[in-house]
């Protein structure tokens, strides 16, 4: 073979190699981000599994373009979370940046996001800066702004009439924000305020403590196996059923499955059950059942409301993700049938929704799970909003 | 605070400690005998937690999800033992604590993979699912539990030590090795028999937190430390001074827990307390352990052998 044969043929497959790349690069690329190590993981996963889920539903495309979604892991830790979006934004240079599962990573990335002008879908974490004076207009959050969980179910003692409520919180912002807001909407006494240590796992001292108190009510903030732990406890007790548990983030569909019966009656407020009765919540959960095996979490809704978000604003846009602000005024109509039902954006990219409440029970096939008791508060927005500058 | 309410928060002080015991008994057995630092005590509690669970799922027995989590890591620790540890028995204490820190992360990346994130299931026995009414308020009967087979752990190890030819062996062994060697005994076996014996105490103490606690990757972490903390104060290598340490430091984390936000409260206003208490509180028994190596750097309760 002659070389210049040779050197042909390296050409052809060159070119032929670039060609092949360019037709397989996607559309739109998509970087995810959630925490899907440690302890928290099954929250992260959820996320991910929602959010593939809903690019499923749409047609395996989004808005009808083809689609790349770039999968990180930010381990609950804010620096890594920040390295991760400073990538997605400058060397993947992807078009969305989706997920992001706890607060504190949020609150590290939400710089290196506006300072790159990315458009950005927040599915778990919404921190009360984000929604006040740090709002963004290329910011959407698909879930709740954080203080809304605790405020339905503050409004929610109100209502059962609970005059002297005793108030439980690991010691930190999270706990402390939803205590804040639960206060805010709940006009009873408080007949005690315990801040106990995060991830501590025995809590029969201030369970000792509640108890001669005699509160008519008791609301806590427990995440994950703080929950678990918690509710063990409060059953062994032979607490529960005595004194009503009113929660958030503690009995949900990432801590029911290793508390099952245990967690019968307990209440907790947030914005969407898998017991709803509309048909875009039907089909998600009857279709996340199948493929996955389990009852959806809340924050698997919340991934899988994300990309039909995409998918609508996509769709505005004609597939384009190039006019940064075309994008973000098609994200801002959230014309998509969300699982909750009614679903809009307010002004700092927060949705104003119903907050509910659920009682962990059976469900028809005799499973424990969440079960819609009431709906305290319609239209919900949250209270930072006032803070923020954007029209 | 009334005296009942005190008397009920001792009483969960004390069934905290002898759930510490159970750990720090296999620690201080490991740490104390063999020079051996093992921070995988604390994975080795968790895989007892994940057999017990397994277990109790599959058999509907809690006597035999105890005894499977026992048994379970006693043959898993004689194992790991055999196929490498036995090398670090050796070495310094630096590649020691290297080496078995990697088997923490390996053990929870391997729960994670084998069993996934979510935590795990396991039911309080009907039998103790009940609370008991003292003093006006309700104590779970499952918490008696843990404190009846503490106690009996207890016993037993003392028996075992103190009373039988293979304790002889075990105190002979920590005095003078080479010596216990020489009189035939095989050191190795020795060695392996209570590094495995530690491990099944670790796994009990995993199988028993199991109906009370998140059965899930790295719990076995924060219960570790607090380990650590017992056997410095307890004195290492004496399982009395673990035991009596274990009470210490269970009695002070809970009634520090308790007492010093009441206290607070009447010194600063309630934001304050709030805030400082829990933090004051969960330094406590690390403020505890600095005492105690400040005055008595050998802890509370050393081992007699120790002070020839």
């Amino acid at each position: 073979m002659s070389q210049t044969t040779l050197k042909a043929i390296c050409a052809a497959a060159i070119a032929t190699c670039a060609l092949a790349s360019t037709s397989a690069l996607a559309q739109v690329k998509i970087g995810f981000m959630s925490t899907l190590s440690g302890p928290a993981a099954s929250l992260g996963q959820d996320m991910y599994d929602g959010f593939m889920l809903g690019v499923e539903h749409a047609g395996g495309k989004l808005g009808g373009a083809a689609i790349e979604v770039l999968k990180e892991d930010d381990q609950l830790k804010p620096e890594l979370g920040v390295q991760i979006v400073s990538k997605f934004i400058e060397r993947d240079k992807v078009d969305i940046v989706t997920g992001v599962t706890f607060s504190n990573v949020m609150m590290a990335v939400a710089k290196p996001l506006a300072d790159g002008k990315a458009v950005f879908v927040g599915s778990n974490a919404g921190p009360a800066p984000l929604a006040g004076a740090q709002c963004n207009a290329n910011f959407f959050f698909t879930s709740w702004q954080n203080d809304m969980q605790a405020e339905v179910v503050g409004k929610y003692a109100t209502d059962k009439g609970y005059k002297n409520v005793y108030i439980m919180a690991p010691n930190y912002q999270s706990g402390k924000d939803n205590v804040a807001g639960f206060k805010r909407y709940f006009k009873g006494g408080v007949a005690g305020e315990v801040y106990t240590t995060v991830n501590q796992p025995d809590y029969s001292a201030e369970i000792a403590q509640m108890q001669a108190a005699k509160p008519d009510a008791l609301f806590v903030f427990y995440p994950g196996g703080m929950g678990v732990n918690f509710v063990k406890q409060m059953r062994q007790a032979g607490l529960l059923g005595q004194i009503p548990l009113l929660s958030v983030s503690t009995t949900d569909g990432s801590t029911i499955p290793a508390l099952k019966e245990t967690a019968l009656g307990v209440i907790s407020g947030t914005f969407w059950g898998p017991d709803f009765n509309n048909a875009a919540s039907k089909k998600f959960v009857a279709d996340f059942e199948k493929k996955y095996n389990r009852i959806p979490s809340q924050y698997a809704a919340q991934s899988y409301d994300s990309a039909l978000l995409i998918d609508s604003a996509l769709k505005k846009t004609g597939g384009k993700a190039s006019d940064k602000n075309a994008l973000a005024a098609a994200l801002r109509a959230a014309d998509f049938k969300s699982v909750r039902g009614n679903f809009r954006f307010n002004k700092n990219g927060f949705p104003i929704q119903d907050m509910h409440v659920f009682e962990v029970a059976k469900d028809a096939q005799g499973r424990v799970s969440l079960k819609t008791a009431s709906t305290p508060l319609k239209d919900l927005a949250d209270p930072y909003v006032k803070d923020c500058p954007l029209k | 605070m009334s005296f009942n309410l005190l008397l009920a928060q001792s009483l969960n002080g004390l069934q905290f400690g002898v759930l510490l015991f159970l750990m720090a008994a296999g620690l201080t057995l490991v740490f104390g005998i063999m020079s051996f630092i093992n921070l995988a005590h604390g994975a080795l509690y968790m895989f007892g937690a994940y057999f017990a669970a397994l277990v109790f799922a599959a058999s509907g027995s809690f006597a035999l999800a105890l005894l499977a989590a026992a048994l379970g890591v006693f043959v898993l620790a004689a194992l790991l033992d055999a196929g490498g540890l036995a090398v670090l028995h050796k070495r310094d204490h630096l590649d020691q604590v290297l080496a078995t820190f990697g088997m923490v992360l390996f053990s929870n990346e391997f729960v994670r993979w084998a069993w996934g994130n979510s935590p795990l299931f396991m039911d309080t026995p009907d039998a103790l699912s009940n609370s008991v009414q003292i003093l006006g308020f309700n104590y779970p009967a499952y918490r008696f539990a843990i404190i009846g087979v503490g106690l009996a752990v207890a016993l037993g190890l003392y028996a075992l030590i103190e009373r039988t030819r293979i304790g002889m062996l075990i105190r002979a062994g920590a005095s003078n090795r080479e010596m216990v060697s020489a009189l035939g005994v095989n050191i190795g076996w020795l060695n392996r028999f209570v590094f495995a014996l530690g491990a099944g105490l670790a796994g009990l103490a995993g199988a028993m937190v199991g109906p009370i606690l998140s059965i899930q990757p790295g719990m076995g972490e924060p219960i570790l430390v607090l380990t650590l903390v017992v056997i410095v104060i307890g004195g290492i290598g004496s399982i009395r001074g673990a035991f009596l340490g274990a009470l210490v430091v269970g009695v002070v984390d809970t009634l520090g827990r308790v007492l010093l936000p009441i206290w607070l409260r009447e010194l600063f206003d309630a934001s304050v307390a709030n805030a400082a208490g829990p933090a004051l509180a969960s330094m406590l028994v690390y403020l505890l352990m600095v005492l105690v190596l400040a005055f008595k750097p050998d802890g509370l309760f050393p081992v007699k052998a120790r002070q020839q």
